[in-house]
């Protein structure tokens, strides 16, 4: 029973890691890793569930807490690189390297 | 008979017996930190100390002979040098005080010579706090009564002898020359520091005393390697062979210090230490007192040759001088027999050399400082003080008989010939040589017409100068015989040294001793006739093989620049080129090698985001892998 | 309970931040004059009250700093530390007079160079009077800092590549003694630091080694031991003088103290193991860096040659584990603190004369300037052990202490005393005798200040070497005590070969 689920998550952080991988919109990247939180809040809701006690779901909800507080400092990163470069692909933000 | 026992002493003027070094040591000191302010008087108050130390040394010396003979080793403590290792205090014994009066004797009447000598040097006051910082170290070397103590004196004189060969720095042969006889001397200390060292593993003590009475019974090898090691010391100090290319090339140095360091008392130290350590390091017959004999007539033939072909006169005394001192040491080799006699030619040969030197600076002081016999000859007549005093010093030398070195020569070549009668007429025929360049060297200077360059004026010295020359001649006419004539002076340094059973009595006309007269007296004719009576060309004619070959030293300098210096030369580029390319090459590359990796490795520092992301995947993947891998096993 | 070490430590700390906030640069100078003239009497008071055969450490101050982990702040001397801290305070307050006008042309302003110094003299004195091996360990590499500046902000033309290459070289043979600091604290499981908690705690003779290369490879790093020495010369030659003088004269000497203090008592198995590989490096290093320092044309580096050469000395000295040779060697790191301290200066008053530190650029100078050439003499003659000086009495005693023991590298070793006097006596050649250069000509010679640099130091040379007593005195029964542990086990393993043998 909880396979399905468990599968599910597996497969959407999957998708989500991939579009991580691949994708150069930082928008799309950005959605991509909510994906694969969401993917991990599922799991843990799962495993919550099916051992009876709650440490998942409390994670879960610290796992949004984070997601949003990181929602709000990614996007504004993301809008004032698009107001400075005119463009929101991660690969035009390659400054900081060797 | 063996040395008598040391006793300790105190009280008397031999209690303070440490003043003989402390008052010229105080007088250099006073001068070298007085500067300028001293120049006025510096030259009297180093002639002062000395004068002063020299008084004080008579009355040790009269205290010393108030003793009954068996009780005249005295050691006298004066502090704990280096606690753990050794004291440092004075031995006075017939032996150390013969030196000290030696020392302070003529180094006095040397100070009185270079008043005149080098009246019109600048930097005269340097020179005579030279002089006394040389006779300090000097007398500390023959009173310590201890090895390490001597060898603080030993290269305290080579100190002295280095600042006074360069002493007129400014000509570079003088600095190289002073510069090369400290370092062949270190080659020397080298063999006499490894000795001492020996010396304290074997007995635990380096004192004279200590090492005498010590019940350590140490091994035939370590006696014989000690006394090789102390010879390798005397050969440095006195310039025998194969250490003795120093002393040709120290005449660099003003004339007085010739006299004083390198005719009369620092070079002859080596026999000094041969003697001193003669009862306990070189007994009759070892192996290290055969070497020390071979070691003295090898040299007292090879100074000699060399001495035939030097036309620099100081350079020509200076071959002589290694020669006699190569008799002393064949003496001292020889053993008790031969140490009085040893210690007996040193002192004569002490006043008659001086005599010479200073002579020779007489004549250069009158010559503009020429010192090319060839553009000598004829002085006689000019400088009759100096002429008469060099004649009796000369006369001396040769042996004529009645003269000092005839007594003590003689000595040496007749208790050489008991020893081993090949070293004995090899002596005979050093005689014979001696013979011959001690005439040439006369014959050219003051004999013959006169080759003087257009500007010399010669003329007699000032009294000051001559007056030490009269006094030093006297010593060379009658000191000799004086010491040896009724043994005189073997009984005397006896409970110092040892002396023989039977004391030698004293044969006017053995054969050895007419053998040496016949072929000095055949020297002295053909000396007459090739420069005496025959005109003497003031350019060098080229000369044989022979004569080149004593012209170069024997090729003494040629033989170590090849074996030393210049291999020596070209390891230290080696060195230095290893040095930077090879350890601190690797250094180097080392860094380079690390900044290099990390330089190539930062590239993957691309800046794209997703490949950032991709290398997290991948740890990430390896992480979880590992652990299913190592979860499972 | 005394406050001594902890005074000696604090008082150049609190002058050091005293001066830099000083504005007036003159005065700044005068106080750092008076701060270190106050150390050195406040340690004079201090040593006159040691009591030779007294208690091994002695003054001793413990206060707990890391309770958690066993840490002290813990201060003591005994006769080889409270030498060692002498020869710093006497050289501070000369290097300071020397330095007046050295730091002007600094990259950072000469007060700030006078405050360095200060730190750097509260560093020196507590690396050698920590008792606590992590305390000792926080000074070894914190002494690294004043230094780097001193090089990289007042140095010759190569400075910052020196001034790194001293840094990251130290740091690096700090780090291992870190490791083995931290290895030796968790095996020996005593809950402390202390060095006399430490002491005979690690038995195994396998860990005793690990733990003895992480320690040795540091001081060899440090005194530098060949083949580690080339960060030296480079130092050496770019530091300014005064910076110079402590680098070779002290900081290196932390090095062959830290031998002669940690890896002998703290190991003495490994120390008796390895024995026969420090013999051998000590003695290439004697005649190597003889032979290198002959061919060197670069005064400073010249000089920084012949340290290594004298390193070889002290590390023979304290290897040879006798008493004669390691009070030799124990010695030899004071006089030469002096004697090549005195060289550094005299070179350093030179090249401020021409503006050249090549020995080429020079000839004659004794014409023009004779009492700078006899003071470059006597520290010269100093320098190759000249009898009546005093490094001739260190040297002695460390050969024959090492002759008791290892003939055969004793003999090696002497032969650097005739290589010493080719390379002083060409120097002086070069640079003293002969006719005198165009170039210095109009050369002066000493000042009244410098000359009040040199009299101290020439004083203390020549005293050193007629009555060497009182240092030896305090050493010996220090000494003693340090070479006890590897002479236990010498004896113990020629027992069991003895019994083998039955």
């Amino acid at each position: 029973m909880t396979t399905h689920y468990l599968v599910l998550s597996a497969l959407l952080f999957v998708i989500g890691g991939v579009g991580v991988l691949v994708r150069r919109n930082a928008i799309v990247v950005f959605m991509c890793v909510e994906l694969m939180l969401n993917a991990c809040n599922l799991a843990f809701v799962t495993f919550a569930r099916q051992n009876g006690n709650l440490d998942g779901q409390v994670i879960a909800f610290f796992v949004m807490i984070v997601a949003a507080a990181e929602v709000v400092i990614g996007l504004a990163i993301i809008v004032t690189i698009f107001r400075t470069r005119r463009s929101a692909s991660v690969d035009d933000v390659n400054l900081l390297k060797y | 008979m063996e040395p008598a026992k040391i006793i300790e002493h105190s009280g008397g003027v031999i209690g303070v017996s440490w003043l003989l070094i402390a008052l010229p040591l105080l007088g250099a000191a006073f001068l070298l930190l007085g500067g300028r302010k001293t120049d006025k008087f510096g030259h009297l108050l180093g002639v002062a100390t000395a004068v002063a130390s020299f008084v004080v040394g008579v009355l040790v010396f009269l205290q010393l002979l108030g003793f009954d003979p068996a009780e005249r080793r005295r050691a006298v403590p004066l502090y704990d040098f280096i606690p753990g290792l050794t004291k440092m205090g004075l031995l006075v014994d017939p032996l150390s005080i013969s030196f000290v009066l030696l020392i302070t004797g003529v180094g006095s009447l040397i100070h009185i010579y270079s008043i005149g000598y080098m009246a019109h040097d600048p930097n005269r006051r340097r020179f005579f706090a030279y002089l006394n910082l040389f006779v300090a170290a000097m007398l500390l070397l023959v009173l310590a009564d201890n090895y390490i103590g001597l060898y603080v004196g030993w290269e305290g004189v080579g100190l002295a002898s280095y600042l006074l060969i360069g002493f007129w720095q400014h000509k570079p042969s003088a600095a190289t020359a002073a510069k090369k006889a400290f370092i062949v001397n270190r080659v020397g200390d080298f063999g006499l520091a490894i000795a001492i060292f020996t010396i304290f593993t074997a007995f635990n003590t380096v004192s004279f005393a200590g090492v005498m009475e010590s019940g350590a019974d140490p091994s035939q090898g370590t006696l014989t390697a000690i006394g090789l090691l102390l010879l390798l010391g005397a050969c440095g100090k006195s310039a025998q062979l194969p250490l003795q290319s120093w002393l040709l090339d120290a005449m660099e140095g003003p004339t007085p210090v010739s006299a004083l360091i390198h005719a009369a008392t620092m070079v002859t130290a080596g026999v000094y230490l041969v003697t001193r350590s003669g009862a306990m390091f070189f007994p009759e017959g070892s192996t290290a007192a055969i070497a020390v004999t071979i070691v003295g007539v090898a040299t007292l033939l090879a100074g000699a040759i060399i001495g035939t072909a030097k036309d620099d006169i100081k350079k020509a005394l200076a071959g002589s001088t290694m020669s006699q001192i190569g008799y002393m040491m064949l003496a001292a080799g020889i053993g008790p027999a031969g140490y009085a006699f040893a210690i007996a030619h040193l002192i004569t040969h002490g006043f008659f050399k001086a005599d010479m030197f200073l002579g020779a600076g007489s004549v250069m002081h009158g010559m503009n400082d020429e010192v090319d016999m060839r553009k000598y000859g004829g002085l006689r007549k000019v400088m009759p003080i100096t002429f008469a005093t060099f004649l009796v010093g000369y006369l001396a030398i040769i042996g004529f008989p009645l003269l000092s070195g005839y007594f003590t020569k003689d000595g040496i070549i007749e208790s050489a010939m008991e020893y081993s009668s090949t070293l004995g007429w090899l002596a005979v025929l050093g005689a014979g040589i001696t013979g011959f360049y001690m005439s040439r060297l006369v014959f050219m200077t003051f004999f013959g017409k006169k080759r003087w360059e257009a500007d010399a004026h010669p003329h007699e010295s000032p009294a000051v100068m001559t007056w030490p020359l009269i006094i030093l001649s006297v010593g060379s006419i009658f000191l000799g015989g004086f010491l040896i004539v009724g043994n005189r002076f073997m009984t005397f340094l006896g409970p110092a040294v040892g002396q023989p059973e039977h004391l030698p009595s004293f044969h006017p006309f053995s054969v050895p001793g007419l053998v040496t007269l016949a072929l000095v007296a055949a020297g002295a004719a053909l000396a007459w006739f090739k420069y005496g009576a025959a005109e003497v060309p003031v350019t060098a004619p080229r000369g044989s093989f022979l004569t080149t070959f004593a012209r170069r030293d024997l090729y003494g300098d040629a033989l170590n620049e090849a074996l030393f210096m210049r291999p020596g030369q070209w390891l230290t580029r080696l060195a230095v080129f290893f040095d930077n390319r090879g350890i601190d090459g690797l250094v180097n590359g080392i860094a380079a090698g690390i900044g290099g990796t990390s330089g190539r490795l930062r590239r993957v520092q691309t800046g794209f985001v997703r490949s950032y992301a991709l290398s997290i995947f991948i740890g990430a993947a390896i992480l979880v892998g590992a652990w299913f891998v190592v979860g499972n096993l | 309970m005394h406050y001594w070490l902890s005074t000696l430590i604090g008082v150049p700390v609190v002058g050091a931040i005293g001066v830099a906030a000083v504005k007036n640069e003159l005065r700044a100078k005068q106080a750092t004059l008076g701060i270190s003239l106050l150390v050195l009497a406040l340690a004079v008071a201090m040593a006159v009250q040691f009591s030779p055969n007294g208690d091994k450490f002695q003054f001793t101050e413990t206060y707990d700093w890391v309770p958690s982990f066993g840490v002290h702040f813990g201060l003591g001397v005994d006769g080889i530390a409270l030498v060692l801290i002498l020869l710093s305070v006497v050289l501070v307050p000369i290097v300071v007079l020397a330095s007046w006008h050295e730091a002007e042309g600094g990259k950072r302003s000469a007060r700030t160079y006078f405050a360095l110094l200060l730190v750097l003299e509260a560093m020196m004195i507590g690396v050698f009077a920590a008792t606590d091996v992590f305390l000792f360990y926080v000074f070894f590499e914190a002494m690294l800092i004043p230094m780097y500046f001193m090089i990289g902000s007042y140095g010759g033309a190569q400075r910052s590549y020196a001034a790194v290459k001293f840094l990251l070289y130290s740091l690096f043979g700090g780090l291992l003694m870190l490791v083995a600091v931290i290895a030796l604290y968790t095996i020996a499981d005593k809950g402390s630091f202390m060095f006399s908690d430490l002491v005979g705690s690690i038995q195994d003779a396998g860990t005793q080694k690990w733990l003895f290369l992480g320690f040795f490879i540091a001081f060899a790093i440090k005194a530098p031991l060949w083949p580690f020495h080339t960060w030296l010369p480079d130092a050496a030659a770019q530091a300014p003088a005064g910076a110079a003088v402590l680098l070779v004269g002290v900081l290196d000497k932390v090095g062959t103290y830290g031998m002669l203090r940690f890896c002998l008592e703290l190991f003495p198995a490994a120390a008796d193991y390895f024995t026969p590989l420090v013999l051998v490096l000590s003695v290439v290093g004697i005649v190597y860096g003889a032979i290198v320092a002959i061919g060197q044309t670069d005064m400073k580096r010249l000089i920084a040659y012949t340290s290594i050469s004298h390193f070889g000395f002290i590390t023979l000295g304290v290897f040879a584990i006798t008493v004669n040779g390691a009070s030799g060697a124990t010695l030899y790191m004071v006089n030469h603190g002096f004697s090549t301290g005195a060289l550094f200066l005299i070179a350093g008053f030179l090249i401020h004369r021409r503006g050249s530190q090549y020995i080429s650029d020079y000839g004659g100078v004794q014409k023009v300037a004779p009492i700078l050439a006899g003071t470059f003499l006597v520290a010269g003659l100093s320098g190759l052990a000249l009898p009546g000086l005093n490094s001739f009495v260190s040297e002695f005693m460390v050969l024959i202490g090492s002759y008791e023991t290892q003939p055969v590298y004793a003999i090696i070793a002497t032969s650097g005393v005739v290589l010493a006097a080719i390379y002083i006596l060409w120097m002086y050649q070069r640079t003293m005798n002969g006719p005198t250069a165009d170039s210095v000509r109009e050369m002066k010679d000493l000042n009244g200040r410098e000359k009040w640099v040199l009299a101290p130091l020439i004083a203390v040379i020549i005293a050193l070497g007629f009555f060497p007593k009182p240092l030896l005195d305090v050493i010996n029964p220090a000494v003693k005590d340090s070479i006890s542990q590897v002479q236990h086990v010498q004896e113990a393993s020629k027992a069991s070969v003895a019994q083998e043998g039955q």
